[in-house]
């Protein structure tokens, strides 16, 4: 699904690089999580994936299903099928934040040649996938974000990854902020999406959150770089005895 | 305090090229003490502080620089979906054939020619009276000009619940027309009245309506200027409000080479509402300018105004407002927003919010801010799908919502909103 090879990424305004060379493959169906401590560079890569501005690349190649992601526009990227659920989601004032995703939905489809939603069918799809992630009716016609508290912002996300149905989701720290009730239901919204034509790459600080979502593959991130990968366990690993080990013993 | 000799040349020299309208009754006395008022504060220039931001030059030389005709084949007509009494004035003429019957339940509607020619008239205590209460402390000299000069216009007096708004179109069919028109409205006790209008109305239009609204009565206003882009104009509102009135004034101006809306409200008895807003888009050699005088002299009065610009391509906005709490006006509540959106770096918003407050027991807030669209919204927008232009578009129309939502009549609303995201859907490239 995601192939990243010799990733280097470097902030465009200060000549700084931040990642030097991340290797990752992502498979259809399979949850891959990535941790590391702070300054790893794990963000930087979920922004560089999505498009943002203010990152250069310096080298390698990212492809989505073979084609190249870096030479799209973020809503490009979007339209082929990836998401980025924000570790700090933007507050909107005046766009509703169901006109905010009947117009995403609808771009979407119309980028890739589909049918676009009509306002009947889409309300009973909002309906539905709200009700699961416990959004009313009130958060639904308030603007995007303006207000919400961290769960809910954190739930909105998953709403519209659930109402897009991205190929490939980026998940970065959707876990700060989050109370163990908050985190369970954004667990089972994600979950709930889990399939063999999906991917998820799960950006988080804490094991806690992949109790929840149960990573099929964990990456420890140092300084740039993917320094070690494994199953579930090394994620406890971490969780017991912090990175300290993991990056001494790689380094 | 006598005048620069320059500025008394100036005035006296536009003067020079005018002659009173012949009114007869009392017409004839209201526009010989505007004349007067007019002489005695002389025709602004360009060093005036309250012209700072906006040039007057081609507002007082004698003859209008030409605006091409405009029509806007790719629209409908503005409120024409709307049950209207339709009243025309084409570059500043009254139109009979083209309006409607002036009949109408709880209303009485005559031409101001009329109206002046009528011995004992109601109209006679509004003309010209709120105008000149409304010259200090600051002057208005274009609408002293407009009283004295006024060649149309109508006397509207709600006497009940209007049936249907009276809707004022003013068409533009002669390339250097310079139309001067004044209303007159009076909402009695009780009385509910919606004006709309819309329309260039000429090369240059000077507009000046008085609104009296007495104890318990309803002002609603809705007015559009565009999208004629040569067009000039200088409008006054003078609004003087009685015990518990409500009087909502407000503007989209789209294009327009120059505007300048002055709107000059007065609380005169206690538990009233005011609201005055406006959205202005504008791209490339366009001048827009807001000046707004709230006075307060009454207690728990509300008064609110809201004004959002958008700008590109060198565009100008300016907003010159105030809040005026006399002492013993009491639990007023004063809020004042501008804010501009500068699409690009050549586009410019000048801003002189004013507060004045001798009352004690008072919440007055006023706030005014300038910026660039939000590249973390944008982003945002994009990363789930929605292109940059639409992003764009999207984000610029949220930035005027809050003008907007001070249209009380939904489908008006909507269908402003509609024009507005078909004006920047024009714009893209």
């Amino acid at each position: 699904m995601l192939d990243i090879k010799n990733l280097h990424v470097a902030l465009e305004e200060e000549d700084k690089q931040i990642l030097k060379g991340v290797d990752l493959s992502v498979e259809s169906g399979a949850v891959h999580a990535i941790m590391g401590p702070n300054g790893s560079g794990k963000s930087t890569l979920s922004y560089v994936l999505s498009g943002r501005d203010g990152y250069e690349v310096t080298e390698g190649s990212v492809t989505l299903e073979g084609a190249d992601v870096l030479e799209l526009e973020p809503e490009e990227r979007a339209a082929a099928g990836l998401f980025l659920a924000f570790q700090y989601p933007v507050e909107i004032p005046g766009v509703g934040n169901m006109t905010f995703l009947r117009t995403a939905l609808n771009a979407q489809k119309k980028a890739r040649g589909e049918d676009e939603v009509s306002a009947a069918d889409f309300l009973k799809l909002i309906r539905a996938k709200a009700k699961e992630l416990q959004i009313d009716a009130d958060m639904l016609k308030r603007p995007v974000n303006v207000g919400f508290s961290g769960g809910e912002k954190k739930r909105n996300e998953i709403l519209q990854m659930a109402v897009l149905e991205p190929k490939m989701c980026i998940l970065d720290e959707t876990d700060s902020g989050l109370d163990v009730d908050a985190m369970k239901l954004v667990s089972n919204g994600v979950n709930a999406l889990r399939d063999a034509g999906r991917a998820f790459l799960v950006i988080t600080h804490y094991q806690r959150l992949l109790d929840h979502i149960r990573p099929d593959v964990v990456h420890i991130m140092a300084d740039g770089r993917i320094v070690k990968s494994g199953g579930p366990e090394l994620a406890l690993e971490v969780e017991k005895n912090g990175y300290h080990d993991i990056l001494a013993e790689v380094a | 305090m006598a005048l620069p000799q320059a500025k008394t040349d100036a005035t006296e020299e536009r003067l020079a090229g005018l002659s009173l309208p012949a009114a007869g009754g009392w017409g004839t006395a209201a526009r010989e003490d505007a004349l007067g008022r007019l002489r005695s504060m002389g025709l602004p220039q360009r060093r005036d502080e309250y012209w700072k931001y906006t040039r007057p030059d081609t507002l007082v030389q004698a003859d209008p620089p030409a605006a091409a005709l405009f029509e806007a084949k790719d629209e409908s007509p503005v409120f024409g979906a709307h049950d209207r009494l339709k009243v025309v004035f084409v570059d500043g003429v009254f139109d009979a054939e083209a309006s409607d019957d002036l009949a109408m339940a709880g209303l009485e509607v005559e031409r101001l020619s009329d109206a002046m020619a009528a011995d004992i008239h109601w109209a006679r205590d509004v003309y010209g009276v709120l105008e000149a209460r409304g010259q200090s402390p600051v002057a208005r000299p274009f609408a002293a000009m407009n009283t004295a000069f006024a060649t149309d216009g109508l006397c509207l007096r709600a006497t009940g619940r209007a049936e249907k708004p009276v809707s004022l179109i003013y068409l533009h069919r002669d390339e250097t027309s310079d139309a001067t028109l004044h209303h007159v409205i009076k909402i009695e006790a009780g009385a509910d009245l919606t004006v709309l209008e819309n329309g260039p109305a000429a090369a240059r239009f000077n507009k000046c309506m008085e609104v009296e609204v007495a104890d318990g009565g309803a002002f609603h206003h809705v007015r559009t200027q565009g999208r004629d882009h040569e067009r000039r104009a200088v409008t006054h509102i003078f609004a003087r409000l009685g015990r518990e009135a409500s009087f909502k004034s407000f503007t989209l101006t789209a294009n327009g080479v120059l505007t300048r809306n002055e709107c000059v409200v007065e609380f005169c008895g206690d538990d009233a509402i005011a609201h005055v807003a406006g959205a202005a888009v504008g791209d490339g050699d366009f001048h827009h300018d807001d000046t707004v005088f709230v006075t307060h002299d009454a207690v728990n009065c509300e008064s609110r105004q809201v004004f959002k610009k958008v700008l590109r391509n060198g565009a100008t906005g300016v907003f010159q407002g105030k809040i005026l709490v006399k002492d013993g006006a009491q639990k007023t509540d004063g809020y004042q927003i501008s804010q501009a959106l500068l699409l690009d770096d050549d586009s410019q918003f000048y801003a002189k919010p004013e507060l004045e407050i001798y009352a004690d027991d008072v919440a007055c807030s006023h706030g005014s801010t300038t910026g660039a669209i939000d590249d973390e919204a944008l982003f945002y927008l994009r990363s789930r799908g929605v292109e940059r232009t639409d992003a764009q578009d999207l984000l610029v129309l949220a930035f005027l919502a809050e003008a907007l939502e001070e249209i009380e009549d939904e489908g008006i609303a909507e269908d402003l909103t509609a024009r507005l995201e078909r004006w920047l859907k024009r714009r893209r490239r």
